[in-house]
Formats: C-alpha cells, structure tokens, sequence
C-alpha cells in the first residue's frame, strides 16, 4: 500500500517536474521520501511591466490554467535585472484582491455614503459625458479637472488634452518631486528624471539626505545600493532616524530635523576653504562660483553645529570623504522631497554640492541618460491650446512651478478660496486624494462642493466612496498601456500586456478613456481601435519588431556614451549655457540666487509634542497595497516610532497601540502599537505612510494602523514653485481610553476568507 | 556523480529585510495564507546615536545534525538530494515533535494538509536545472548565495571561503548549513 502510493507520488511530481524543462535526475531510486514540488510554473509566461508602484520593473508573469500563479523579475528588462521587490512579487495579491471594484457604479444617496449600484458601462459612462458636458457648455472645458498617478494615467492626460482642459494635476508633483525637478532644472538645466540618473552603482562616495533607500525600494535603486555597498564606497546618511540605509552607513549623522540645508551649507563651506572642490570642472562648466565661494563663507561648520546637533569634525570629516571620492560622489536628490517649504533651496543646495564636486555628467555620479524616441501618435491639432490652468492665486505665484499644483486645483474646487470656484467637476484616476493631498480637510470640502466627481481606480479607497460615478479599471495584469522607452543608461522599450483578460466587469484605462472620448465627441483623438494598435502604430516606424517585443517584454536600443568623460556631450539648458552656482533665474524672481540660512524656516515642536515624520515600508506603496493579501502578511500595519528616553517620560510601552494628536486637536482615527526605540532622535516621531484605511469596502486595511495624512493640517508652501512642505506638523500622544469616540476597527478577516475560499 | 552539498549564505551586509524573499517564497511554493517559511530578522543594539542594526533573512538551517530528522517518529523528515533537509507529507502526521525540537522555530503546520510545511531550498528547482531558489532569484539586493559547497568553484564556496561568516546558535550543535556573511 505505503509502496504503490509512493510511487504514484513520485510519478506525479516527475510528471510537474518536466514543465520546469528538462529532469533527469531518479529521485525515488536515490532517496528515501517524496520530493516536494509546487507546481507553479507557469503553462504560459508573459512580459510585461510593473504597476505597484511607478518605477515600472520588467516582469515575467507565470499564468497555469488561467491563473497568474507568480511574478518574477524579468532578466532582459534593464530596471529589473530579473530581481522584484515585495510589492512587485506580491501583485497577484492585487489581481486577486476580492475588493475589487467589479462592476461600473452610480452613486444613489447623498455624496459619501457609499451608497451605490450596479449599472452598465455604457449607462455610467453616459452618465460622465452628460455630466461633462453640461459643464461644458456652462463653464468651458476647463472647469472640468484630472487628477492622476500612475502610468495607465496618460490615456486619461490624453482624453483631457483632447477635451480641453489643462486643469490636469497629479500629486507627484507638488506633494513629492517637484522641488527636486525644478532646483536641478536650475541648476544644470535639466531635473534627475525618473528613473534617476543617479550612477549608484558606480558611486564611491554616497550621500542620501533622508532617503531611506532599502525602505523605499525602488528596485534598480535598491540593487545599485547594495552593489556600492560591496564595492567598499562611502555611505554618508543625514536622516533624524536610523534608516536601514543609516545603519549601513560610513557615517550617520542624526540630523536635527529641518536643519538639512545648515549641513550642506557647512559641507560646501569645507569644500570651498579647503578646496576640495573640481577646480577644472567648474571653470569649464560652472557660473557663479565667486560668488558661492563668498557666500558660504559664514557657514562653517562650526556654526552648523548647534543648528543640526552633529559636531563640527564629523562635518568636516564627511566633507572631506566627499572631496576625496569626487567625481565618483553622489549626494543623491532624494524622491520625496516636499518637507519644510523651503525644499527647492534645500535641493539646490544639494545640486550645487554636486557641481562643486563635478560629479554631474561623471561616472558615479550623475549620469547622462538616453532613450528611444518614439515618435507620437499623429493627432488633430488642438483648439484653445495655452489655457492658463486654475492652480495659483494670481499668475505671479510660484514663478517657477513647471507642473499644475494638485493642490491648487483642490483650492480652485472650493468657493470663496478664489472668489467663484472655477472647477465644477474632477475625474480621480489612481490617486486617494484625502491621503495624497495635504490638509484632508480641504479636499473634503471641495468634493462636497463639486458638481460632479468621477473615479477611475482598481480597488475602492476613500475617494471612490465619495464619487458619483466609479468606474472599475482592469489591473496593470489585464490590460495594455503606452509603450515605455525611458531615459536610462541603455535606451529601450518595454510594453505591458494583457497577461490574462480583465476579470469582472473591469475595463482597461485606454477602453475607458476611448469610450468616454468617443460619447464626449472627440473621435478623431481615438481613431486606433485598441492599444495595441495604437502602440503598433507609434513603433512600426522605428523599424521595432513588436513580435519581439511582445515575446521578451523588452527591445534594447543602442547604447550610447553616459559620461562626459566617454562623450556624452556637456550641456546645459540653463539660461547661461552652464552650470548654475548662481542662479539668475531666482535672483529675477526675488529669491536667494544661492541657498541661504533662514533661521525663521524652522519652528521648534512645542512642550510634549514630537515633529511628524511619515516614509516608506518597502512591501508597500502608499496606501495602494495596504489591501494587499500577500504584503500584509511581511507589512500588517504601520507603527509609531519613539525614541526610549522620550517612551519612558511617557510611561509609553512597546507594543502600546496610541492615537497622535497634532498640534491643531486633530487626533488620528485609529490607533499603532509603539515602537520604542533607539533608532530615532527624541524629537521627533516617525510612521510610514498609507496605513490607517477608514473605508470599509478595503476589507483588509480598514483600521490598520494609523494614518499620518489626517495629522497633515498645516503645510508651508514653498514660495518658489508651490510645493507644500508637510513636516511641520507637531503630534502628541493619546491613550485609546482617552479618545472619546475611539473607533474600534471590526473584524473583516473573516469575510475576506470566506470569499476567497468560495 | 558525486554528491552534492547545498548550502546557503546571507549577506547582511547589503540585506535590507525588503521581505521580497518571504514574498517570492509564498508564491512560489504556493504557502497557506499566513504562514511563511522564511522571515527576516532585525536585531537593533546599543544607545542612540550609537548604534548597530543587524538585518538577516533567515529560513530552515538545513543542518547536517538535523534534531527534527532524529525525533521525527515516522520518518517523515528526512535528509533528501544534496543534504536538503525535507518533510514527506505522506509520512507525516502532524506530530508536531519537529517543531519542538527545531532551535530555529523554522517548520509550521500547514492548515491545508494538517502536515509539517518547511524550507526546501526550492529543491524542486535546483534539483532539476534551475540552479537558483526562489529566494536567491528574487533577492533585489542579491544578498542571497546558495549553491553546492562540494564545488569549490561554486558562488557559496567562493563567498565562505573569503568572507567572515557564523552561524546561528553554534551552541544548539546541529551544525546549519544555512551562513550569514558579516
């Protein structure tokens, strides 16, 4: 018996054996018991790229019997090198998610109740166009706004261009990057991009200023990280925490939060006295230097230190690691970087500590990055280009914003802000705006004063309940996007394919955006009939192989010079044709032309209140996987990060779920156990960000630990292109039992099961 | 054919705990909801700001005086292809005397079949021409070594050969074949 049921075993596994390609060795002869096998290669394996988040990694995606069974890194692809992060790995957790929006939706009660029915595609997206057109024709096109996050978001950017209306915001601008793009655009003429063109890889010297790399994993980042490490470089960390990255460190200098700009003031300080900087490099490229050198002279270090806490020699030592590693010396730009409304100074700062050391253009540095140029899709011309959008006061503010303020739009939305509300109705693709925006408060009542709001997204989160018309899109699994060929070392294209069909009722962003375009009266912007015509048609004049690309996910281009020591030609799209130390630009604007200390920048947290730091866990993207089965599993909730002595004055013990209240009496719905700990400074507290879900359709996140956005009441804009600096918010602690109405989060586990299991 | 000894080492030096190998693993091998068999380990010491942070992910010990192959009263584990410690669910009865006797708490019960789920080291990967576990594949840091120490030119007997590396809980004796590079 036992004889016979052992050899079926070993049969079957032999038999799942041969789908990994090839077995040879007899297992049941050589070895005494039945050898494991999962059987979950995939019957088919499809390329495409990733959606967890923006960084867009090469997948290989195993499908067996109609089921993506698991997702690994797609070896050809550039960004991936054949290695995921969690979030990427665990996406069938997403494909999978019973949350899902399944059906279109029409809202039946009072906005945000969460009241809804079941309609068809062809009557919700009736619904949007009348609604669209209404407005239209009372307001103009451009009272109808975008906002978006993601790459499924450009066929939305496209039907809006298409419609009219240049009120298109997305929070990655003026609640993220946008201080980094415009201080490198103003310094070399052109901003880091995305994927950065940072030569982490190459570095010997890396300086990350609050960027918690290994937390935040953006992959090919993260692997570059990891190979400098083993390469011996330099790892300078100024962060208030001890990041993961910080405990790889050279050096960690635990930085008083918002006295950034002191230290690199002090760094430049070292480099110009000791001349540590690239004499050559500057005469050849750079504008402005006399003056810099001037400049920084009061900032020594020991001026820094009673400002920042870190001791004058340490500054000194660090400036001297950068000087001697120069060319091969990154202070990186960071991602997210709208901290304290000073930010595009900060960042210019850190543009120009790269210039002085000349690493900009050089190996180790920065890069100098190339793409394949797809031609665009040959469209009508537009009427009424060059609409001025909604999102300053007057013209004259944020002279040097370059994107639409999300912000702004919200502002624009809500009556009495700027007089009459010139925005009547939003679409939402891809974006929680009451997590992603700053001061919820705000966006609450522009939704309630809107006359229409549509929401595009995959899974239900708080701005889905408060539309009136949700329309579910397939996820990044099921449907075909643009092409991608960004700016990189190699140039290349990649494309996203539909891995298996859209499941429920779900449509792809390009059949939406297409439907919607073809009822709102623009067909001759959707004259393709899908995306892969569309695609097709955008890369057939390339001479690309769209077989090819379709069965390897990937097409190389030519590989171009990247340094200028192997080329790549200097230039700089500046106003000066250089590099600027000085900016020009700024100065005609009335800002400091070089970054300057401005004491009045930083307020202190008052008595037994703790500066709020939020970041990144690395199996999560914002609140967008907070749902997720797989990475909930490694990422369950958020904690509140408490330096022990700060802990023990406030009888706090680890493990202890809390509420934060901020310094305007706004306390945090849900509760976080604390985290007592070393790793942070005693003046501030830190929690990573998307966590605290009060949707109840989120069956998973409801109630999960906190969320940081509610304790965001107050921003400082940064004068300079309209980035809201969001840590200068103040939180205490609150017992539960302290809370009044204290919401207990229920217990949805058990329903979620159950429907998987059925 | 000479035999094979596998053996896996992990960088701490560039491990970051992203958890993409507990991820990959759940995949892969198909695990219970809320099971994992491998995890990552943070071990913080000392007194700000003086402090060392140690990240290790950590799996089965695969180890050559394997206490839950010698308690195991069916059989059940045993000592597979290149020193692979494994469970036979066939033989299994959800006893539960393996976990007892594990130092390294690395074996649960699966729900689903009432028996012993463990690490393999993908043995039905490496055994059969894909020489990397999944683990090892998916690691963005490429903090993962894995390969048969027998061969002296493998990746795993190159890395311990040149960098200083222990093992966990020396003092148990069940000498794990599981390293972790300082």
């Amino acid at each position: 018996m036992r004889r016979r049921e052992f050899i079926r075993i070993s049969s079957y596994g032999l038999g799942g054996a041969a789908l990994l390609g090839g077995v040879t060795t007899d297992w049941f002869h050589l070895y005494g018991g039945t050898l494991p096998n999962p059987l979950t290669n995939g019957d088919r394996v499809v390329p495409t790229f990733c959606e967890l988040c923006f960084w867009k990694c090469g997948v290989l995606a195993h499908v067996k019997d109609g089921r993506v069974t698991k997702l690994q890194g797609n070896p050809k692809d550039p960004l991936s090198r054949g290695h995921l992060c969690p979030r990427g790995t665990g996406g069938t957790g997403l494909l999978y998610d019973p949350d899902r929006l399944k059906k279109p939706l029409v809202r039946v009660d009072r906005r945000g109740s969460q009241e809804f029915e079941e309609v068809s595609w062809d009557d919700a997206l009736n619904v949007v166009a009348e609604n669209f057109l209404k407005i239209k024709e009372e307001y103009g096109p451009e009272a109808v706004a975008l906002f978006s996050h993601g790459y499924g978001g450009s066929w939305m950017n496209h039907l809006f261009r298409a419609w009219g209306s240049p009120n298109v915001a997305a929070p990655s601008y003026a609640q993220c990057r946008g201080p980094r793009d415009v201080a490198f655009d103003l310094t070399f003429g052109s901003g880091v991009g995305s994927p950065e063109r940072t030569d982490i890889r190459n570095t010997k010297c890396l300086v990350l200023i609050g960027s918690h790399l290994g937390e935040n994993m953006h992959n090919t980042q993260v692997q570059d990280f990891a190979h400098a490490l083993r390469n011996d470089a330099d790892l300078i960390v100024l962060d208030p925490r001890q990041s993961v990255a910080a405990s790889k460190a050279t050096h960690w200098l635990p930085v008083k939060p918002g006295s950034d700009l002191a230290i690199l003031l002090a760094w430049m300080n070292v480099l110009v006295t000791e001349e540590l900087y690239d004499r050559e490099y500057l005469e050849l490229y750079a504008y402005g230097f006399e003056q810099l050198r001037d400049h920084v002279k009061p900032f020594t270090p020991e001026w820094a230190y009673p400002r920042t806490g870190i001791e004058p020699e340490l500054i000194r030592h660090t400036a001297r690691m950068m000087g001697a590693a120069r060319p091969a010396t990154l202070i990186h730009p960071g991602r997210h970087v709208t901290w304290y409304g000073n930010d595009t100074q900060r960042l210019r700062a850190i543009a120009i500590l790269n210039a002085l050391l000349g690493s900009w253009g050089r190996m180790g540095g920065f890069y100098v990055p190339a793409s394949v140029s797809i031609p665009p899709y040959e469209y009508p011309a537009l009427e009424d280009e060059g609409l001025a959008p909604a999102d300053k006061p007057s013209p004259s503010d944020y002279p040097l914003a370059d994107e639409v303020l999300a912000q702004g739009v919200c502002d624009a939305t809500i009556p009495g802000v700027r007089g009459v509300a010139s925005i009547r109705a939003w679409m939402v693709y891809g974006t929680n705006l009451p997590s992603s925006l700053p001061e919820p408060a705000k966006t609450y009542e522009a939704i309630q004063a809107l006359d229409f709001l549509v929401a595009v997204d995959v899974l239900p989160a708080e701005i889905t309940g408060w539309a009136d018309v949700v329309l579910p899109e397939a996820t990044y699994l099921e449907r075909c996007d643009e092409p991608f060929a960004p700016s990189y070392r190699e140039p290349y294209v990649t494309v996203r394919q539909e891995v298996v069909p859209p499941m429920y009722d779900s449509k792809p962003g390009w059949w939406i955006a297409r439907e919607l375009g073809l009822k709102l009266g623009l067909p001759s912007f959707f004259p393709w009939k899908d995306a892969q015509e569309y695609a097709e048609a955008r890369l057939k004049p390339l001479g690309f192989d769209c077989e090819t690309l379709q069965r390897e996910g990937i097409v190389m281009g030519e590989r171009q010079p990247i340094y200028f020591e192997e080329g790549a030609v200097p230039t700089f799209w500046t106003d000066s044709g250089k590099i600027e130390l000085y900016s020009q630009k700024l100065a005609a604007a009335g800002f400091d032309p070089m970054p300057t200390w401005h004491a009045e920048d930083i307020e202190d947290p008052p008595p037994g209140y703790y500066r709020l730091l939020f970041g990144r866990a690395p199996m999560h993207t914002f609140g967008r996987t907070t749902n997720n089965k797989l990475l909930l599993e490694t990422g369950p909730e958020n904690a509140v990060w408490v330096n022990t002595e700060v802990a023990r004055a406030w009888g706090l013990k680890d493990g202890e779920r809390i509420h934060l209240k901020n310094q305007d009496d706004v306390t945090s719905t849900f509760t976080a156990p604390v985290k007592v700990t070393e790793r942070i400074r005693p003046d501030c507290v830190y929690v990573v960000h998307g966590f605290g879900h009060d949707t109840k359709k989120l069956r998973r996140a409801y109630g999960r630990g906190l969320n940081d956005s509610e304790l965001v009441t107050r921003t400082k804009v940064d004068p300079i292109m309209g980035g809201t600096g969001m840590n200068v918010n103040f939180v205490t602690f609150v017992r539960p039992d302290a809370v009044a109405d204290a919401s207990e989060p229920d217990t949805v586990e058990g329903a979620v099961a159950e429907e998987v299991a059925s | 054919m000479s035999a094979k000894r596998y053996a896996m080492a992990v960088d701490t030096r560039t491990c970051v705990g992203c958890t993409a190998c507990v991820i990959a693993c759940k995949t892969e091998n198909d695990l219970p909801d809320g099971y994992a068999r491998n995890w990552i380990t943070e071990i913080a010491t000392g007194t700000f700001p003086s402090l060392d942070l140690t990240i290790r992910s950590e799996r089965c010990n695969h180890c050559d005086d394997a206490p839950c192959v010698a308690v195991c009263p069916t059989g059940a584990s045993w000592i597979g292809p290149g020193g692979i410690v494994l469970v036979d669910p066939d033989k299994c009865t959800g006893c539960k005397a393996c976990i007892a006797a594990c130092p390294y708490d690395a074996r649960f019960v699966d729900p689903r079949t009432g028996t012993v789920d463990k690490c393999t080291f993908c043995v039905h990967r490496v055994e059969n021409g894909t020489p990397t576990t999944a683990c090892q594949d998916i690691c963005p840091t490429e903090s993962i070594h894995f390969g048969d120490l027998n061969d002296s030119d493998s990746d795993i007997a190159r890395v311990l050969r040149t960098r200083e590396h222990y093992t966990l809980l020396p003092d148990a004796g069940t000498t794990p074949r599981h390293y972790y590079l300082k």
